[in-house]
C-alpha cells in the first residue's frame, strides 16, 4: 500500500526533501513523502483480497481526509 | 485554586495509553481545581462512574501510523465514545485530541507542523466561544497564556469543513498572531456540534500553578469541573 499526503495538501516533508534535493543540485520539480506498508496476505481471490486492502485503508492505514492511497500487488516469487 | 468547602467533587476519568505522559498533570490540575480525578488504563473496556472524561497529552503507540491513529482502537474508547454520545464532557488535550479527532469523535485532522520542528512554547490563543462548558471561565474574546509542544498540531480542515466549523461556531480556540504549527485558521480547539467534545492542542494542565508561569490553563480545566459538577446536580440523562 502507498499512502501519501493527497494532491492539494501541503506535504512539509515533501518541500523539506525539494528544497534538499535542489540544495544538492538536481533538478527536481516536486516531491511528495509517503509510506509504504507491506502485507504479507495467503492467496485468495484477488477482488476479495483488494477490497479487504481498501477496507484497511479507509479504516486504519490512511486518513482518507488527508491521504491517498494506492494498493500494488506483488507476487512472492 | 482550591474549591469552596463542601461542594460536590465531580469525578473526571483521566485515561493513561501507553506513552501518555501529560496524565500526571492532567490528575493534579483537576484535583487542585476541585474534582476528583479518577485515572483510567487504557485497556479497561469500562470507564468508571464519572462526570467527564480527558484524553491527556503524550505519544501513545509512539506516535506510530499517525498520531492517535492506533489509540483510538484501545479498548476504553468505545466507552469513551458512549460517554460522548450520552452528552456528557470528553475533552482531549494534544495527543488526546489527535486522537478524538482519528476516533471520528472531532472533524479534522492533526498533520506534522509546517515548520517541521517540534515546538514547546508559550502560546496566546483567544476565546472565540466562551459559552461551551469548557471555556465558561473564560471571557468572550479573552486571550490565554497555555504552553504548547507538539509535532503534530497542525489542525487541518479542508473547505467545507472549515466553511462548516466557522459557520457552526464551533473553533473555541484560535492562535493569536502567527500559529506554531500552521493550523488552518489558526485553529487552536473545536467542538463537536452538540458541544459536549473538546479537543485543544494547548495545555492548560500544564499552566494551573503560578510557580510555573501562565495559570490561564485553570480557565478551561476549572470550566470543565464547574461543568461536570453540575451535571452532578441534575438527574442521569438516558
Amino acid at each position: 500500500m502507498l499512502v501519501r499526503p493527497k494532491p492539494g495538501i501541503l506535504d512539509p516533508q515533501g518541500e523539506a526533501v525539494l528544497g534538499s534535493l535542489r540544495q544538492l543540485g538536481f533538478a527536481v520539480d516536486d516531491a511528495r513523502v509517503g509510506r509504504v506498508v507491506d502485507l504479507e496476505l495467503g492467496n485468495g481471490d484477488r477482488e476479495h483480497v483488494r477490497a479487504e486492502l481498501e477496507r484497511m485503508c479507509e479504516r486504519l492505514l490512511a486518513n482518507p481526509l488527508i491521504e491517498s492511497y494506492e494498493i500494488e500487488f506483488v507476487e512472492e516469487a | 485554586m482550591s474549591a469552596p468547602a463542601r461542594e460536590p467533587k465531580p469525578r473526571v476519568a483521566v485515561v493513561t495509553f501507553p506513552g501518555s505522559n501529560d496524565d500526571g498533570d492532567a490528575v493534579l490540575a483537576l484535583a487542585g481545581l476541585g474534582a476528583e480525578p479518577v485515572p483510567v488504563w487504557h485497556a479497561e473496556r469500562e470507564l468508571p462512574d464519572v462526570q467527564a472524561v480527558v484524553l491527556p497529552g503524550g505519544f501513545s503507540y509512539g506516535d506510530y501510523l499517525r498520531a492517535g491513529a492506533l489509540a483510538r482502537l484501545a479498548p476504553v474508547m468505545d466507552s469513551v465514545r458512549a460517554l460522548a454520545t450520552d452528552g456528557r464532557l470528553v475533552l482531549g488535550v494534544c495527543n488526546g485530541f489527535q486522537i478524538l479527532c482519528e476516533a471520528g469523535l472531532l472533524p479534522g485532522a492533526l498533520r506534522a507542523n509546517h515548520s517541521l520542528s517540534f515546538v514547546c512554547r508559550d502560546v496566546e490563543a483567544r476565546v472565540e466561544r466562551a459559552d461551551t462548558p469548557f471555556t465558561r471561565r473564560c471571557r468572550q474574546g479573552q486571550s490565554l497564556r497555555i504552553p504548547v509542544k507538539h509535532g503534530e498540531g497542525c489542525f487541518f480542515a479542508d473547505a467545507e469543513l472549515l466553511a462548516d466549523l466557522e459557520a457552526s461556531s464551533r473553533v473555541v480556540l484560535r492562535y493569536e498572531g502567527e500559529s506554531p504549527n500552521g493550523s488552518v485558521a489558526g485553529i487552536a480547539g473545536i467542538a463537536n456540534a452538540d458541544g459536549n467534545v473538546m479537543g485543544l492542542m494547548p495545555h492548560p494542565e500544564h499552566a494551573v500553578d503560578p510557580l510555573v508561569g501562565s495559570t490561564d490553563g485553570a480557565f478551561i480545566l476549572g470550566s470543565l469541573v464547574d461543568a461536570a459538577r453540575e451535571s452532578l446536580a441534575e438527574p442521569a440523562a438516558v
